[in-house]
């Protein structure tokens, strides 16, 4: 029988843990923002632009380590982009992700081909690899955990407010533009950084389903910030161990870990409506 | 000399094409209860949309306490209550005391929270999450959220669309009050001239410009809203209560 203890002496499973931790909060805490404000999909649009990123990166040959760090700032334009369109108000924020999304991805499709095809390292962004995360990207996601729990408890308010109702926090004499701005500056860079943990193609996963099973749970808001910490710390731990014990995709597994947290708090919420 | 709280100068506005108003003027001086009325799609929100900066002022300018509206920074002397929350859904996890609380630092908050909790009778909700409650419950415990700065301007738009006969004329008793006892300023957006008329001291009738300025004995006085409204019409809006207090 394997020795659970002996998993967390391999270093490379510590820095998996700790990198897809952090990365779990952030995708949690900014999550609970995006999903109250109907800007679920925006993860799945910028995971798309960041597919694009990553083919323009191995496509002039640059080294895998720097990807992260140059789809950055691609990303984070995109997500600028996004905003200016549905602040344009000719266009809602499900199309104007929409569009962004489907050229990053064009863009993304047209480069693979010129760069010869899908090969192993373009293969890991897409599904995620998070036990072959380097120490940069470890570093780069303490970082990024960093700036958003500072931005969370310092503009907790200010967030709170927007989230409620952008008008009235104008009203308030919030500046609800440059939250925005900043929300989403930090979303593009937690997509950049998760899609290391589950891939471009599952990585709206983490933004979305801890939140939605949090708001299953009918807590204030606080306290559904706090629950989808939680949900997803635990659904990565889950699923980082899992995966690397019965040998399966990392990515996938912590999704999977998501969903079940969330088909069993559903469940529990209906079954207690039913005994009432 | 009295501040003037609100100043709109020759204030045009349109959606696309559209003209949703145009060469408005008018100022509301500290310690006034204007009624804004007029029917549907007259401008009403859209006005004071402009006046709070939700809109952008596109023709003419606005001042808020004699400061031009651009460099107006002092929005905690100001309480507003849209008609429509965009984000109110059964699905948002914010408590009552979260929401009446909302937008204030940690150094600001329970001040003030139990006694406009008590005001509106909700404080045994202050727990219960917005979307739990019933649309009058969540009106009441958004009247909250703009009473507890103490503002020296509230703005209503439509605040009792979804309250009981009871709970409105509570509400209307509350802002009679606020502003003849306590000098707050009050906005009123309606439908209903003949209720605001018995609390307001002015009136502004606008149906995409001003049609009628003046109190509710000049309204129901005035020749040209006869015109307007028709001598029928005219006379159910301003004797409807006398009948009302008379059947009681």
């Amino acid at each position: 029988m394997m020795d659970f203890t002996g998993i967390f002496s391999y270093s490379f499973v510590q820095r998996a843990l700790l990198t897809g931790v952090l990365i779990a909060v952030v995708c949690s805490v900014v999550g609970v923002f995006l999903v109250l404000r109907r800007l679920s999909l925006i993860g799945d649009g910028l995971a798309h632009v960041t597919f694009g990123s990553v083919a323009v990166v191995l496509l002039i040959g640059m080294a895998p380590v720097y990807v992260t760090l140059a789809a950055l700032p691609l990303v984070m334009l995109s997500s600028l982009i996004i905003l200016q369109l549905i602040r344009s108000k000719r266009i809602h924020g499900d199309a104007a992700i929409g569009i962004v999304s489907s050229v990053g991805i064009a863009l993304g499709v047209i480069l693979v081909s010129l760069s010869g095809g899908y090969n192993a390292d373009l293969l890991s962004y897409l599904f995620g690899n998070i036990l072959m995360v380097t120490q940069t990207e470890m570093f780069l996601s303490l970082i990024i955990f960093l700036i958003v729990a500072a931005f969370v408890v310092i503009y907790y308010p200010e967030l709170f407010a927007v989230t409620f109702d952008e008008e009235m926090a104008k009203t308030m004499g919030i500046k609800t533009k440059l939250i925005n701005v900043v929300l989403l500056l930090l979303t593009a860079a937690t997509v950049v950084l998760a899609m290391k943990v589950a891939g471009i193609m599952l990585v709206s996963a983490m933004l979305i389903l801890p939140p939605i099973t949090a708001l299953q749970l009918s807590l204030d808001f606080r306290m559904t910030i706090l629950a989808s910490i939680s949900l997803a710390v635990l659904a990565v731990f889950s699923g980082i161990i899992t995966s690397f014990v019965l040998n399966l995709p990392t990515g996938g597994t912590i999704v999977m870990f998501n969903a079940f947290l969330l088909l069993v708090v559903f469940s529990a919420k209906k079954a207690l409506q039913v005994r009432r | 000399m009295p501040v003037n709280v609100v100043t709109v100068e020759n204030v045009a506005y349109s959606y696309n094409a559209a003209t949703a108003i145009s060469d408005v003027s008018f100022y509301i001086e500290q310690g006034d209860y204007l009624g804004i009325v007029g029917p549907n799609g007259s401008g009403k929100s859209t006005l004071i949309k402009i006046i709070l900066g939700i809109l952008p002022l596109q023709t003419g300018s606005v001042s808020l306490f004699d400061t031009p509206l651009s460099g107006f920074g002092h929005w905690d002397r100001i309480g507003y209550l849209p008609q429509k929350l965009s984000a109110l859904n059964t699905h948002f996890p914010g408590s009552v005391r979260e929401i009446v609380e909302m937008g204030r630092r940690n150094s600001k908050k329970n001040e003030n929270t139990q006694h406009v909790l008590d005001l509106m009778g909700i404080r045994h909700l202050a727990g219960r999450l917005i979307g739990e409650l019933s649309y009058g419950e969540q009106q009441r415990a958004m009247l909250a959220r703009t009473l507890v700065n103490r503002p020296e301007l509230l703005i209503f738009d439509e605040p009792t669309t979804a309250l009981d006969p009871e709970t409105r004329d509570t509400f209307y008793s509350l802002t009679k009050d606020l502003n003849r006892a306590h000098g707050t300023t009050i906005v009123l957006i309606t439908h209903d001239i003949g209720t605001i008329g018995r609390y307001a001291r002015r009136l502004l009738y606008l149906d995409k410009k001003i049609v009628f300025a003046g109190t509710f004995q000049e309204f129901c006085a005035s020749r040209d809203m006869t015109g307007f409204f028709g001598e029928k019409s005219q006379h159910i809006i301003c004797h409807q209560h006398d009948v009302l207090e008379n059947s009681k």
